[in-house]
């Protein structure tokens, strides 16, 4: 802090305050950093990973595919934390949705857009109890969505085993929602890198250029105020957890359709890698503060990191330590990255 | 003679068997500033809440404009145009200034379900409400909130209420926690409320603030007004020994120059 604030001292003094100004402005994004993060991480690994082909089409999309699965449901995660809640029952609604979704398409051969409306519909219900319980209840979400998180599993496998007195279950799929949900497409891409695209770019605007997210923004800022203010603030934190759950249910569905089979077990790596992939993107812990572009860019820094290191002569193992660190430094440049968005505006006073 | 903006007569308020406000009459103006002094646990902080819609009286009335009024929540308040700013209240540090000012009532461009936040219209705006209230260091509305000094974060959310049509402002403690030439920048931003015809209820403890813009002071002491008058009818040192219930401080200041009298002009040692 103190070098914050002689560094702070120091601005007005420097003749070139259009400099000042952009670097400024450039520090209010916290999407820069994960950036120059994630720049850093992809030529760390197209170095030692070049002779094994980290670069070719293949050693792209293999990251590029296990960055959409992540990435679909890490950023609504991130507009949860934004606005101050955390969700992990998605480790349980993502084998949820991919065995309702084998069980009444593969299991009992209903429609596969029947299956789809099911596997929605559930989510969408999932979501909604999550959040109910953490509006009316004011228990920490981190507790209750712990809660449906067990839960979500629980009735998982009772009911596959109740149903179909099986924990797997396959599922084959027409082609229109192979191709949609499930396939390599060209560089073998999955379905699932343009879905992520496709909702990063929705959210984005929701979040950074629709009213709305000026309403996640404050309710993350100040509860108290932004309820003062008129925004419905627990209609808007269900409907956070609702996007949540059915984000995570696309996620299983894309899977599904593409291994053409489903397994009821918790994906508990799933929740780190979301909270890694929207902390190292520059989302405040505390909420009030992130960007869609910040997730994003975190999403591919993990990816990269889990799947390059395969390219690389490095031991697998070491992946789990890279993403350690990196979690911590980028811990450490989002409080730095704020004070300086904070004091560099500041300092302008100059001017 | 036209009526006060807002008027409370013998409001009581209790939660359960504990009374908190007895009896409570006031009348606010408008382009005046009525000052409530209190000492902690006064019934303040309740005061406040039964003025902006939060608690309901259990007995008397509240009147604006001459009508009786009353409020089941808080947004009814506001839409009759009673603000209540508290301190730091209503400002989000990680947002920027034009974003700040419009949470909740974003204007926007675009049409249909593609309606966009007019982030250069909110920022104008915003900017220029709070240069009319004299901060002049806000050029920038991209800039974020919590940059700002804790003056400017209180000027910018009464501006924020002014903007939005507020007749009643209830500022709650708005110079506690700043220094003194940052109070004094409140204090002026007050006073332009006030000159543009708002009556402000102004919550305060530091009689030095109150007489600087009050018109019309109230001590409220235990849940009860103590003494009700006007600018001039009082000094600050009885203005302060109301505030801490009676003849205290006189005495408190008479016993200690008793002893220094008896002792060589030594204050008494601090209790142990």
């Amino acid at each position: 802090m103190t070098m914050e604030s002689t560094s702070q001292t120091s601005q007005p003094a420097r003749p070139s305050t259009s400099q000042a100004f952009s670097l400024g402005a450039l520090f209010r994004r916290p999407e820069v950093g994960a950036f120059m993060g994630m720049v850093l991480v992809f030529v760390f690994f197209a170095y030692f990973g070049y002779d094994r082909n980290f670069l070719s089409p293949f050693g792209t999309s293999s990251w590029v595919n296990m960055a959409s699965t992540i990435g679909i449901i890490a950023i609504p995660v991130g507009f949860l934390m934004i606005a101050g809640e955390l969700d992990i029952s998605i480790g349980a609604m993502v084998p949820a949705a991919k065995m309702s979704m084998a069980v009444a398409c593969g299991y009992y051969g209903l429609p596969f857009v029947v299956g789809l409306l099911i596997t929605f519909g559930i989510a969408f219900v999932v979501g909604w109890i999550n959040g109910m319980l953490v509006t009316r209840t004011k228990v920490p979400s981190l507790i209750v969505t712990l809660a449906t998180l067990f839960a979500v599993s629980g009735l998982t496998l009772f009911l596959s085993l109740l149903l179909t007195d099986t924990t797997s279950q396959a599922l084959t799929s027409p082609g229109w929602a192979k191709s949609l949900f499930g396939d390599y497409h060209f560089w073998g891409f999955q379905s699932s890198v343009f879905w992520w695209i496709a909702i990063a770019a929705v959210l984005y605007y929701v979040l950074h250029l629709s009213p709305w997210g000026n309403w996640i923004l404050a309710l993350g800022g100040d509860k108290e105020s932004a309820r003062n203010a008129g925004i419905p603030i627990d209609r808007l934190k269900i409907s956070l957890f609702i996007l949540t759950a059915m984000a995570a249910a696309l996620s299983g569905v894309c899977e599904t359709v593409l291994s053409n089979s489903a397994t009821t077990t918790t994906n508990f790596a799933l929740i780190f890698n979301c909270i890694i992939a929207v902390v190292v993107g520059g989302v405040l812990l505390t909420g009030g503060f992130g960007t869609v572009a910040g997730v994003f860019f975190g999403t591919a820094t993990l990816a990269i990191v889990q799947q390059g290191i395969g390219y690389t002569p490095f031991d697998r193992n070491l992946s789990s330590l890279i993403i350690g660190v990196m979690l911590l430094i980028a811990v450490l440049m989002n409080d730095t990255f704020r004070n300086m968005a904070t004091s560099m505006s500041a300092s302008k006073k100059g001017k | 003679m036209t009526a006060p903006v807002l008027e409370m007569r013998n409001v009581d308020k209790s939660f359960g068997p504990i009374d908190v406000l007895h009896e409570i009459s006031l009348k606010v103006n408008a382009g005046e500033v009525l000052c409530l002094l209190g000492d902690n646990g006064a019934g303040k902080s309740t005061l406040i809440k039964t003025l902006s819609g939060v608690h309901k009286p259990t007995r008397g009335e509240m009147l604006m404009d001459g009508e009786p009024v009353s409020f089941s929540n808080p947004k009814q308040a506001q839409e009759l145009g009673i603000a209540t700013v508290h301190q730091f209240g209503g400002t989000y540090p990680l947002m920027s200034v034009g974003r700040n000012f419009f949470v909740g009532a974003e204007p926007t461009k675009g049409f249909g379900p593609f309606k966009v936040f007019d982030r250069q219209k909110a920022n104008a705006i915003a900017v220029e409400a709070v240069q009319n209230f004299g901060i002049t260091r806000i050029t920038d509305g991209d800039r974020l909130v919590g940059g700002l000094s804790g003056g400017e974060r209180q000027s910018l959310a009464i501006a924020r209420a002014v903007h939005f049509g507020a007749r009643v402002l209830i500022l709650d403690e708005p110079t506690a926690a700043l220094g003194v030439k940052q109070a004094a920048h409140v204090l002026r931003i007050v006073n332009e409320a006030k000159r543009r015809g708002l009556a402000v209820i102004f919550i305060t403890h530091q009689v030095m603030h109150a007489m600087a813009v009050g018109d019309h002071f109230a001590v409220l002491i235990r849940g009860a007004i103590a003494a009700d008058f006007r600018k001039g009818e009082k000094t600050r040192e009885e203005i302060a020994d109301l505030m801490a219930g009676g003849e205290s401080m006189a005495d408190l200041e008479a016993s200690i120059e008793g002893y220094m009298e008896t002792h060589d002009g030594h204050p008494p040692a601090p209790a142990h």
